[in-house]
């Protein structure tokens, strides 16, 4: 049975080494506002105008028809606005792969792995607690983010369209939803590259291959080959949950006590 | 406390080279309130074995077992019972002496962590400490703070994996002590160490290793069959007559003079002593002392290596 007090001890023990690196706290801090400010501009900025140039007909055919009755400028800002909630998408994966990349190999360095694999901990909770510890604060700080923008959107003078639009479902399944399930794909994906490997840049830049599928949905999204709606995000959450819970299999499989211990040089 | 039956560990390398064994046929008896001091050179296998009897690794065959728990079947549980000491220390070094205890204190269910913790501080002279990052101690600090991380569930058998190693002599003397403290309270403790003067003040028996167990007894023993006993009789002048004198008994097995000095080798030199000392004195020699030469552990580590090359 899973002890919930190693699973705490381990989260705790993770967050108190990780805030103390100004560098990472920056970046969990930098990133999320980043993508709360730069949408929050775009509508500031395409509020009462259409983009000069350009008409709903030169939008993706396809995207038509998730604006609906919506009238042409609130459409286009609706266009543009798309594109951030895959950013949010990326958000809790791009913020816990530091941690988490880190998690394994970092111990492996400083040597603390095989005092740490010595206690009655279980490789469950040691992979629970390490994912956690990644995860929490990636989706923490998205959701705050998004919660952030929810409430100075008005700020922008957006129509109460598009204000609809960014707190429907489509939007909502996003956030709260992809959200968290890709934040547990790559601290699975970065936890498992961090146990094979020997330097924490390799467990890092490997586990940044995961970015790649994130963006070619925003790059089809783009080139109007595809468009986020309830439907795709639907598609998405059910090859998310399908990822995840490989990805969480193999990283328990690939964990190999007795090889990180007698392998590692 | 500790025993293996024929425990063996085979690493198996790159698929064209072939495997090495480690650990061979190891079996071994340490029994409770025991100091064993496991020596062999560097590549011996002391880290495999000790890596073993901790549940951190699996053997290839044989079988361990550690307070009653059998190694592979009851590995949490042997975890919960034991304390290790790792060659490294491997404490996190950002975080303050009392959190890094903190920490182990919850991952082995300890009841009253903040008493426990504050116990091993106070003990080993790190209380004044505790809120400094790790990363600011000296080696000799992170050692003690890593012993006492191996005893905050109060273990009843204890692995230390070179304690004293790399240690300058008065942080080394302070780890001993320790040591020796903990023998006092009674609890078993097994010992990888290449400090051989060392090995022989704390250990009640020594094995030495070397892939596979070479030898193993108290030091005592170890000298006796080795070098047997020798006793020196330091004289104001040598007579040569003497030594045949004395080569006359039937108990001394060799009598080599050395200058103003007799070199007497025998079993039991309590009990056949006096008699030599009497028949010198009635031949007329003036004795100014009498000693035995003690061979150290290390010409019994060199010569037992030596033997099995």
């Amino acid at each position: 049975m899973l002890s919930f007090r190693h699973i705490r001890t381990i989260i705790d023990k993770e967050w108190a080494e990780v805030f103390k690196n100004k560098m990472v706290l920056f970046t969990i801090v930098l990133m999320p506002l980043l993508f709360t400010a730069l949408p929050l501009i775009m509508l500031y900025v395409t509020t009462g105008s259409t983009i000069p140039g350009g008409d709903t007909a030169d939008l993706p055919e396809m995207f038509l028809s998730v604006c609906g009755q919506m009238d042409s400028a609130s459409c286009m800002q609706v266009y543009v606005i798309n594109q951030f909630l895959i950013l949010y998408m990326m958000l809790p994966l791009i913020i816990p792969i530091t941690i988490a990349a880190y998690s394994i190999v970092g111990e492996k360095t400083t040597r603390s792995l095989e005092p740490l694999l010595a206690t009655p901990i279980s490789t469950e909770e040691l992979l629970i607690g390490k994912a956690l510890a990644a995860a929490i604060p990636a989706v923490g700080a998205t959701w705050l983010c998004f919660f952030i923008f929810q409430i100075l959107i008005p700020l922008t003078g957006a129509s109460q369209q598009v204000r609809a639009y960014v707190l429907g479902p489509t939007w909502l399944l996003g956030v709260l939803v992809v959200g968290p399930l890709m934040a547990i794909a790559a601290v699975n994906f970065a936890i498992m590259v961090s146990s094979r490997v020997n330097d924490p840049r390799v467990a890092e830049q490997m586990a940044a291959i995961l970015i790649v599928p994130v963006l070619a949905l925003l790059f089809g999204q783009v080139a109007g080959l595809l468009v986020i709606n309830q439907q795709l995000m639907l598609i998405v959450i059910s090859a998310l949950i399908a990822a995840d819970a490989l990805l969480i299999y193999l990283g328990a499989r690939l964990f190999q006590r007795e090889t990180i211990l007698t392998r590692w040089k | 406390m500790i025993r293996t039956e024929n425990l063996t560990k085979t690493f198996a390398l790159r698929k064209n080279q072939p495997p090495i064994q480690a650990v061979q046929n190891l079996t071994l008896e340490v029994k409770e309130g025991e100091v064993f001091g496991f020596l062999g050179p560097n590549g011996a296998g002391k880290t495999t074995t000790v890596r073993m009897l901790a549940a951190l690794i699996r053997p290839t065959s044989g079988s361990a077992f550690i307070n009653q728990f059998q190694i592979g079947r009851d590995d949490t549980q042997i975890r919960r019972s034991i304390g290790i000491l790792t060659e490294t220390p491997g404490m996190y070094e950002r975080l303050s002496a009392e959190k890094n205890l903190s920490i182990y204190a919850n991952l082995y269910d300890v009841a009253d962590v903040k008493g426990q913790v504050e116990k091993y501080l106070r003990m080993l002279g790190l209380w004044n400490r505790r809120m400094d990052e790790v990363g600011s101690f000296s080696k000799g600090m992170r050692q003690k703070l890593a012993i006492a991380r191996a005893l905050l569930h109060e273990p009843r058998v204890l692995f230390l994996d070179e304690p004293t190693s790399g240690l300058d002599p008065e942080a080394a003397k302070l780890v001993r002590d320790f040591i020796e403290e903990l023998k006092s309270e009674g609890r078993t403790i097994f010992l990888c160490t290449h400090n051989l003067d060392e090995a022989d003040r704390l250990c009640d028996r020594i094995g030495i290793f070397k892939s596979r167990l070479i030898a193993v007894d108290t030091p005592a023993n170890l000298r006796q069959r080795l070098f047997g006993r020798r006793v020196v009789f330091h004289l104001r002048a040598l007579n040569p007559e003497w030594v045949e004198t004395l080569r006359r008994f039937e108990f001394v097995k060799e009598v080599t003079p050395v200058d103003n000095r007799l070199l007497v080798r025998l079993d039991e030199p309590e009990q056949y002593n006096p008699v030599l000392i009497r028949k010198l004195v009635e031949c007329g020699a003036d004795l100014q002392f009498v000693g035995e030469i003690r061979h150290s552990l290390e010409d019994i580590y060199l010569q037992t290596l030596q033997a099995e090359e």
